[in-house]
């Protein structure tokens, strides 16, 4: 029993990092609508893998890259605005999904994947989970000036010599990633909330980046122990809970502004 | 079209709205790629852009003096030299949303001169700033030229300021209208019938654009 909770407890601790790590340029960029879609359309990963039979963490992480590549190609080739595109995307894959998910040959309850279901967790989440924060902590101390230029402007990072097509489209993929492993844990609707409600607390008693940062990866993992804390006490869903804690350090943190 | 930047001089790009300026700019930066012709860039070339605008959000904490160094090297310290001749010190601290639009284009304008660049590209760098600041500018691109002995190539609508300071003027109106010192464009009857004449320093930019004159130079649209 207690290795189970460990497992879970691990695998959302670093579910929390991932997403302060990820969630900061989320707000940034301004990109938490494009966060929502990717979660939106991972839940057509999970209704083909229960309709084909096979591991559905797979396809959602299938998908979850091809949205995240599609999106960020189509951005530049269309004359839909981001907001139309995204609209558009999220909500009829979510459709596309119910419809498939009623083909289920097995009985699923959709609240799972809509609101996590953080008992599924298990040590292959645990190892998943590692291996992509290792990788995303080595991407960010490479690229974080990089990213930091691109944030600010893009064609001044270029004129200054960095990589931006390629570095942002990583930084895409990576977020695609995130939200794909997090599904377990927070669910396909919360996921957008836990990965900016940290980054904009922390932003009220930041002065630079780092700060931010910082504060993003100390409050996202207050949230998910303390709402794994709260479901294990109190018998709430823990999706929720942790989005709850989350939100709860947002609004504590208000009072805290400085410029 | 067809001209070189050399290195330590001055160039600047003037044309009306529509004439291609930008798109100059951007072909020189390798934001965009020529779609026919060719560009040779000397190699492993440094540049300092200055933006028009930043688009700069709130929601990214940064002081004027991080913004700077995010222009430089790794923990490359910031010259205080350019930091006091651009005037940026008194704002070294504040958070970047807090400043004024000439406070920001003159932080713009340090961060590319603190690369100490072969090649210094400013886009509209007199957008917004009063006239004193302009005569104050261009004394600065002059210095900045001399002590960097880096080219120098922008864009602008004025006329009669950055002529005083420029070695070159391009005109351009979808291909190059004239070029040559300020003295020779100035007088060049292209320019003229682009430009109209004007006698005073400060004449209001007007724009006399003739369609039917300028077809005469080839094939070119006008919006």
């Amino acid at each position: 029993m207690t290795e189970i909770v460990l497992v879970i407890t691990a695998t959302g601790l670093m579910v929390a990092l991932l997403s302060a790590l990820l969630g900061v340029f989320v707000i940034w960029q301004k990109q938490s609508y494009f966060g929502a879609t990717l979660a939106h359309t991972a839940l057509l990963g999970v209704a083909l893998g229960l309709l084909l039979q096979v591991d559905w963490q797979w396809l959602v992480i299938a998908t979850a890259l091809f949205t995240g590549w599609a999106v960020h190609t189509l951005l530049h080739r269309t004359r839909l605005s981001a907001d139309t595109l995204l609209g558009m995307l999220a909500h009829s894959t979510l459709a596309v999904a119910l419809v498939l998910l009623s083909y289920s040959p097995v009985q699923v309850d959709i609240n799972s994947f809509l609101f996590g279901d953080i008992l599924s967790v298990g040590p292959s989440d645990l190892l998943l989970t590692a291996l992509l924060l290792l990788f995303s902590l080595l991407f960010m101390q490479r690229h974080w000036r990089h990213l930091l230029n691109i944030t600010l402007n893009e064609e001044l990072a270029f004129a200054e010599g960095v990589a931006v097509a390629r570095v942002r489209l990583q930084l895409i993929l990576l977020l695609s990633l995130v939200i794909a492993l997090s599904i377990k844990v927070v669910g396909v609707l919360l996921i957008t909330s836990l990965l900016i409600l940290p980054p904009a607390a922390a932003r009220h008693f930041s002065r630079t980046p780092e700060q931010m940062l910082l504060g993003s990866l100390v409050l996202a993992s207050i949230s998910v122990l303390g709402g794994l804390a709260l479901s294990w006490q109190l018998d709430w869903p823990a999706g929720p809970a942790i989005v709850v804690v989350a939100t709860a350090l947002f609004l504590i943190a208000l009072p805290f502004r400085r410029a | 079209m067809d001209f070189t930047l050399h290195k330590g001089e001055i160039l600047t790009l003037i044309g009306p709205n529509g004439a291609g300026k930008t798109t100059l700019l951007k072909l020189v930066l390798g934001l965009l790629q020529p779609t026919d012709g060719r560009l040779w860039r000397k190699p492993s070339m440094t540049i300092g852009y200055m933006p028009q605008k930043l688009h700069h959000d709130p929601s990214l904490p940064l002081t004027t003096a991080r913004f700077l160094q995010l222009g430089l090297k790794p923990k490359q310290p910031l010259d205080p030299y350019w930091i006091e001749k651009i005037g940026v010190t008194a704002y070294l601290q504040q958070p970047l949303h807090s400043l004024s639009g000439g406070q920001l284009q003159r932080a713009m304008l340090c961060r590319a001169v603190m690369r100490q660049p072969d090649l210094l590209v400013l886009d509209e760098p007199l957008q917004g700033v009063d006239v004193q600041g302009q005569a104050h500018l261009y004394r600065l691109l002059v210095e900045i030229r001399e002590t960097l002995g880096c080219a120098i190539l922008m864009v602008s609508h004025d006329l009669h300021l950055v002529m005083a300071q420029t070695d070159r003027v391009v005109c351009l109106n979808g291909h190059i209208c004239c070029s040559g010192t300020p003295q020779s464009v100035r007088e060049h009857p292209e320019y003229l019938r682009l430009f109209g004449e004007q006698d005073t320093v400060f004449a209001i930019y007007a724009h006399h654009h003739d369609p039917d004159r300028c077809a005469s130079h080839g094939t070119h649209s006008h919006d």
